[in-house]
């Protein structure tokens, strides 16, 4: 798994979620929320979803590593890594 | 063999109901919805007599915004559902009115046109107006701490005629309030927002399209659903729900319990309140509705392109239980072929007004005094409804009229099994859902978010809130 295939599989995850959302111009460095109109509700089910799809297990205390998609790429990898 | 242990057993299988147990069962939760009626829906259910399609409860969905709008009640539940807008199938209204003794005032979809309205007809009002729109605007959506102000208060600060306040806070109210003569200003802001920020629209099939909608997802998520089989008690051990005894008499346990019938009805189950004794009360508000179907669609006599038609005919808008059977003073008119269906039409025309009635004044009617006052209280509720309707004869009327029907508060408790028949619910509302036990939760009517959307955003919440978030 590499920070690219990971931030791919979040933009999956947030087509989902949000489809009305037009992901095609999201910037991986920028905050998500300061370029979609996504929520906690909407980040509680990112959150949810990773366990759900790939056993990935976010504590509370971390969820704002989900921040920006390179965040995002940082924090998940090992942890995809970890599954294999 | 039926399985007897689930993650999650909720009970009803109304708007909440449904919407809880879609978020559930999608995030894995092993879920049983039990009903205890033959058709789901609840409150917003459906039913057909004399061949013909019938919702109860909706005149016409709320929160209705156009495609691209983002960050509202409906994209909100849309997206926590995985729905699809295009599969609701929402058309919007065309104009609704509401019309009190010598004023009318106008709104429809788009708010400019009542703000225009209240500006024309209450210039004084002008400034108090735009006040009360901005903090409107400004106060916080739906939040699970209990409300602490009194709407006519808070209005009252910013609009000094009290007929605008009332010409207001009446379809507000319809639409709907538990609480008699006032209500929260936190609610009176959502519905608002609801009514006149957004807008109503309605499917062309009308509530069935919501629900198959809703059952398709939860089935397609893995929820399992029971009808006809309600619950008939809740066992309670050691702080917490132990197990459910169903009405045939077999027994279910599940890990939480979450209840849409509402806390006073949640409370039977139990065999004591389930809030505190001050706060048990069940709802005062109930309503009949008249429903008269016609040939034609009533704008082909003159009735015109209003879509919802609040009345009053008195000074000040009294949204109280009535002493009398029914107050016909005001109430709502609900014309369904005026939403903008586009090609679809309703294939006939249909008329329904619903006013405030007094549930303990129908109970305990003989069935013949009891249909007797249907018909008396039928053509009652609907000449006062006409006298807000340009005038139509009734020689011109009665030919066209092919069915009518009809409900009273002591119908709704029959098929919904709310107490008093309040629509409502009860006045005092569980706004983060919790009980006495640890793992009994309520939503719906009694967690105060209230008509479809709200039922919806309130199964919705108490999933996320007291289950999913805390695994």
């Amino acid at each position: 798994m590499t920070k690219d295939e990971c931030k791919k599989l979040v933009i999956d995850i947030i087509a989902d979620i949000a489809p009305d959302e037009d992901l095609s111009g999201v910037k991986p460095e920028v905050r998500l929320r300061d370029q979609l109109q996504l929520d906690s509700m909407d980040f509680l089910d990112i959150v949810m979803e990773l366990r759900k799809r790939y056993g990935i297990e976010v504590p509370e205390a971390d969820y704002m590593q989900l921040a920006s998609l390179d965040s995002c790429a940082e924090y998940l990898t090992p942890k995809f890594q970890a599954k294999v | 063999m039926k399985d007897s242990h689930y993650d999650v057993a909720i009970i009803g299988a109304g708007m909440s109901g449904l919407a809880a147990g879609i978020r559930l069962a999608h995030f894995g939760r092993k879920v049983c919805i039990f009903e205890r009626h033959n058709a789901p829906g609840g409150l917003n259910s459906f039913y057909s007599l004399g061949g013909r399609k019938f919702d109860v409860g909706l005149h016409a969905m709320t929160n209705y915004v156009p495609a691209g709008v983002r960050g509202t009640p409906l994209g909100k539940l849309l997206r926590q559902l995985r729905i699809e807008r295009e599969e609701f199938a929402l058309c919007p209204q065309k104009q609704s009115r509401i019309a009190f003794p010598g004023r009318a005032l106008r709104f429809t979809n788009d708010f400019a046109v009542l703000d225009a309205d209240v500006a024309a007809r209450f210039p004084r009002q002008a400034d108090g107006w735009r006040r009360l729109v901005q903090l409107v605007r400004e106060t916080e959506a739906a939040t699970l701490q209990a409300p602490t102000a009194s709407a006519r208060e808070v209005i009252a600060r910013h609009l000094t005629d009290p007929v605008l306040a009332d010409m207001l806070l009446c379809p507000v109210m319809y639409y709907g309030s538990a609480q008699e003569r006032d209500m929260d200003f936190e609610q009176f802001a959502i519905m608002f927002r609801a009514l006149y920020l957004e807008g109503f629209a309605r499917p062309v099939e009308g509530v069935r399209r919501i629900i198959r909608v809703l059952l398709e997802k939860f089935r397609q998520a893995g929820g399992e659903r029971r009808m006809k089989c309600g619950v008939a008690r809740i066992i309670e051990r050691d702080g917490r729900a132990a197990a459910l005894v169903l009405d045939d008499g077999g027994e279910v346990t599940a890990g939480h319990v979450l209840s849409s019938i509402g806390h006073p009805e949640t409370g039977r189950l139990c065999g004591h309140p389930v809030v505190p004794a001050a706060q048990a009360a069940p709802g005062r508000l109930s309503f009949v509705e008249t429903i008269a179907v016609y040939r034609d669609a009533p704008a082909t006599w003159g009735w015109g392109d209003d879509t919802i038609v609040f009345f009053n005919d008195s000074d000040r808008f009294d949204y109280a239980q009535p002493d009398a059977r029914v107050d016909p003073r005001s109430g709502v008119i609900c014309l369904p072929n005026n939403f903008q269906f586009g090609d679809g039409s309703l294939p006939e025309g249909l008329f329904r007004v619903t006013c405030l009635a007094n549930y303990e004044r129908w109970g305990g009617l003989s069935a013949d005094d009891y249909q007797a006052e249907k018909r008396c209280w039928f053509e009652t509720v609907q000449r006062s409804a006409r006298r807000f309707l340009p005038p139509v004869s009734d020689e011109t009327l009665a030919p066209r009229l092919v069915a009518t029907d009809m409900f009273t508060p002591c119908t709704v408790e029959k098929f919904t099994g709310h107490i008093n028949g309040a629509i409502y619910g009860a006045p005092h509302k569980v706004r983060d859902g919790r009980t006495h036990l640890k793992n009994l939760y309520l939503c719906g009517t009694d967690q105060g978010f209230l008509g479809i959307i709200g039922a919806l955003l309130s199964g919705i919440s108490m999933a996320n809130y007291h289950i999913l978030q805390r695994s």
